[in-house]
């Protein structure tokens, strides 16, 4: 069993209302356990509660209800102070979905050092980290730039640079692909799985692509506030009923497998590359129907 | 293209006036202001001119360029000049026209004060415009003015809200564009009109960037404070500003240039400034 | 009969500065007029150059840009006109709302026409209805909506002022599948009963094969293809070498064929799919 490093017990979360406006339970009752070093998706349409999850376990927000545990430590109890917040934001940090408005600096290794700066470290060990971490997101090269030459991709990149030279353990991603063209997508998702398998960063991605999601160990449903199914790629996205129903999709490749499971074929559903899809259906046919 | 204005001014390069630390340069830039005031005679300008193309040698930046910025003040030049011929009383007199007298000291004032706005101009430019980085000149403001932190002026603040503004202008100018360009295939119409009609033609574009302007402000405040930021108070800076020798031989330079204006000011009175 | 004609047109940025660069090289293009044309490309192939070269926001360097058979730049002082019949709805509209009430905003684009209250009214109406905004909204301030709603309220703005040609750009950007499924299929239905000439500038190719008719592929500022969706996908190799995507189930089809399946390589939906492997069993 691997060590939990960030939890959500009977998480709540209510907008509070006004004369025109009745009170909204964005989240309700969500309770899940992160492992240290995995990647998990949270998955979910606009309005699911998933963004405010993600500002939640960030500690933009404080619960209405319930607890997060950080490391073990309660982060919404009565006794927990600003400072101990600051502490904590040493641990996780944010990727934000709009790259423009998340660059403070004027130049992109500036940006990159902000975090750092923050923290008080030393400038010489201030310099060794933005090396790296430019390094580790590929952005060396654009050290000096200046960040709105830079295409969305670029950008993102940037963004997290500034999160891992924080030495931060933990990293949610709030829709940080969803402003960004193919190019740009791939870009950033091909480095948060090298940041979540090559150096141990345990990834939280909230999103709406079911591409995507489907890179994730674990992906967890939002609808309504709530949990609507919770398991590897292959366990939810071969129960798609419940997907349909919400207004979320499952890749075509599941699609099409599903479709023909039901004419009575024996075919996995948890296939989400196209060659294996193929293979797979090019055997079934072969032996027929059951 | 066009968002590249913000940062016209600075043109990119490895020379000895760029490597100076950004402190050093507001030093000397005020020093020299200083010595260029002090300067009365002929001589001294003369001195004070060859310094000047001194500086843009060194400064490996196209004289082309800094001619080119005094266009916009060609106006202030000529006004100054213009008001000391024909106000200057002096003893020769040159020529008259009705109660118009233009005297000789008058034209030598003219010209000396001409000069003496495009050496301000040519030390600003070169020392801190042209050579440091908006960014940099933040810096070492703020570093400047850190004693002031003692008597509570926000002086982190300052900068702050100085490099965020400097850091935004681009992506506004892009969003202006933007907007302007959404509205323009709504059929609006910026140049005909009254100014009244005209200025109301603006609503549908100043609207949408106040809103997304504060918007943006929003989500970065909150990126801020993700990023534990929590005002000046612990922080560290990645690069910090070292004055080296090369900073102290410059303002050593320049004090010796005051020296010397102020030297030949007395040795070599000739012709000079009358004020 | 050509709606809209691009003859030999390039169009190049910051002509005449050390900034120069060609966005669009000689391109021709002929669209007639029926349902939705899907325009992809990179970022940076020229896409966006050309819709706004279509829409009039940009004059083209060289070469004619027709609409109806007319060069838009034979009369440079009616160009407000040109905007009015090739209604351009850019990426995330939602941000250039401004006015006091959905109904004020969506009315901007009309009264800019200079047509009568009467009709603004009925063009609101008729722009609100096609862009699936309830009339119960246009009361509303247009920042009292919710992000998709807001999204329509532009999109609305647009379709009120009837263009021949509705270009729209990345239309379901950052949306959610039903809000990408919702927007889309308003789009395609408006094409469908109003006869107006859509075109569609999207990355996803998931998306284009769904709704469009015909295809423009761009590369390079140039135009690598143009022909209906079915013809676009079965040159799969091609799409790829240019670096675009093709949709998922395409690249099932075309893996198929190599395990002795042919289920053709026009393969697009996974509907198609389905029912093209059920005939052949």
């Amino acid at each position: 069993m691997k060590n939990i490093v960030l939890e959500a017990k009977n998480l709540t979360y209510e907008y509070p209302g006004d004369e025109d406006t009745p009170a909204v339970k964005a989240v309700q009752d969500v309770s899940f356990a992160i492992e240290e070093g995995s990647f998990t998706a949270i998955l979910g349409h606009n309005g699911s509660g998933k963004s405010t999850l993600a500002k939640l376990l960030c500690m933009i927000y404080a619960p209405t209800g319930g607890q997060i545990l950080l490391n073990g430590k309660n982060m919404s109890a009565e006794d927990v102070t600003e400072a101990d917040i600051m502490e904590a934001r040493r641990e996780i940090g944010m990727v934000f979905q709009n790259p423009d408005n998340q660059i403070v600096a004027t130049v992109v290794e500036e940006d990159v050092a902000f975090g750092c700066e923050n923290l008080g470290i030393p400038p010489a060990e201030i310099r060794r980290r933005v090396d790296e971490a430019l390094d580790i997101v590929g952005m060396t090269r654009y050290a000096r730039h200046a960040p709105h030459k830079l295409s969305g991709g670029q950008k993102q990149r940037v963004a997290i640079a500034g999160t891992i030279a924080m030495k931060r353990k933990i990293i949610i991603f709030d829709e940080s692909t969803a402003m960004l063209d193919p190019l740009g997508r791939k870009e950033v998702m091909d480095t948060i799985l090298r940041l979540n398998r090559e150096d141990g960063i345990t990834v939280l991605m909230i999103t709406h692509y079911m591409n995507e999601a489907a890179m994730a160990d674990r992906i967890i449903v939002m609808n309504k506030g709530q949990i609507l199914d919770d398991g590897t790629p292959g366990e939810v996205f071969s129960r798609p009923e419940p997907l349909w129903k919400v207004g979320l999709d499952v890749p075509q490749t599941t699609e099409l497998l599903y479709k023909l499971k039901k004419d009575g074929y024996d075919v996995p559903l948890d296939v989400f590359d196209p060659e294996i899809c193929a293979k797979i259906i090019a055997r079934a046919l072969e032996r027929g129907r059951s | 293209m066009k968002s590249d204005i913000a940062f016209g001014q600075y043109c990119e390069g490895d020379s000895l006036l760029h490597r100076l630390d950004p402190r050093a340069k507001i030093i000397l830039a005020v020093l020299y202001i200083v010595v260029i005031f002090l300067a009365k005679s002929a001589a001294s300008f003369g001195l004070l001119l060859l310094f000047s193309a001194a500086l843009v040698g060194v400064s490996g930046i196209s004289p082309r360029i800094v001619l080119g910025s005094m266009k916009a003040l060609t106006f202030i030049i000529i006004f100054t000049a213009v008001i000391n011929i024909f106000w200057m009383q002096g003893e020769v007199l040159l020529f008259a026209l009705g109660p118009v007298k233009v005297y000789l000291e008058g034209i030598i004032n003219a010209v000396l004060i001409v000069l003496r706005i495009m050496l301000l101009l040519v030390c600003t430019s070169m020392l801190l415009t042209y050579t440091t980085t908006p960014i940099a000149l933040t810096d070492g403001i703020e570093q400047l003015l850190a004693p002031l932190n003692k008597l509570h002026v926000p002086v982190h603040e300052f900068a702050m809200m100085m490099s965020i503004a400097l850091r935004f202008i681009p992506t506004l100018i892009e969003e202006t564009e933007k907007i302007m360009n959404a509205q323009k295939a709504r059929g609006a119409d910026f140049s005909e009109g009254s100014l009244l009609q005209r200025a109301k033609a603006l609503i549908p574009i100043l609207v949408p960037l106040f809103v997304s302007a504060f918007r943006r402000a929003d989500e970065l405040a909150t990126a801020m404070e993700c990023r534990c930021y929590t005002g000046g108070a612990g922080r560290t800076r990645m690069n910090v500003l070292r004055y080296d020798w090369k900073d102290f031989a410059a303002i050593g330079v320049v004090v010796l240039l005051g020296a010397a204006v102020v030297v030949l000011n007395i040795l070599v009175p000739g012709i000079g400034l009358a004020m | 009969m050509a709606v809209v004609e691009l003859k030999n047109v390039s169009y190049i940025y910051n002509k005449g500065t050390p900034y120069e660069a060609k966005a669009l090289d000689n391109i021709n293009l002929t669209l007639t007029g029926d349902g939705i044309t899907g325009l992809i490309g990179h970022t940076g192939s020229g896409k966006s150059t050309m819709m706004q070269l279509i829409n009039a926001l940009l004059k083209p360097t060289d070469g004619q840009v027709l609409i109806d058979g007319v060069d838009i730049w034979s009369e440079p002082k009616k160009i407000r006109q040109v905007r009015f019949k090739a209604g351009l709805v850019m990426q995330y509209p939602e941000y250039q709302l401004f006015a006091e009430t959905v109904e004020e905003d969506i009315a901007y684009g009309p009264r800019n026409m200079g047509l009568s209250e009467e009709e603004v009214h009925e063009r609101v109406l008729r722009g609100a209805e096609f862009a699936g905004l309830h009339p119960s909204l246009l009361t509303k301030s247009p920042f009292e909506l919710s992000g998709g709603q807001k999204r329509r309220a532009a999109l609305a703005g647009v379709i009120a002022m009837s263009p021949k040609i509705l270009i729209l750009d990345e239309p379901a950007a950052g949306l959610d599948p039903g809000g990408r499924r919702e927007i889309l299929g308003g789009v395609k239905k408006y094409a469908r009963e109003s006869g107006t000439n859509v075109i569609i500038v999207s990355h996803s190719m998931e998306d284009m094969a769904m709704y469009c008719d015909d295809l423009v592929v761009m590369a390079s500022g140039k135009i690598l293809m143009h022909a209906p969706c079915a013809e676009v996908f079965s040159r799969a190799d091609e799409l790829i070498a240019v670096g675009l995507d093709v949709p998922q189930i395409t690249r099932v089809a075309y893996m198929l064929r190599q395990y002795g399946v042919d289920i053709g390589r026009d393969v697009y939906t996974v509907d198609w799919a389905y029912d093209k492997l059920r005939s052949k069993n």
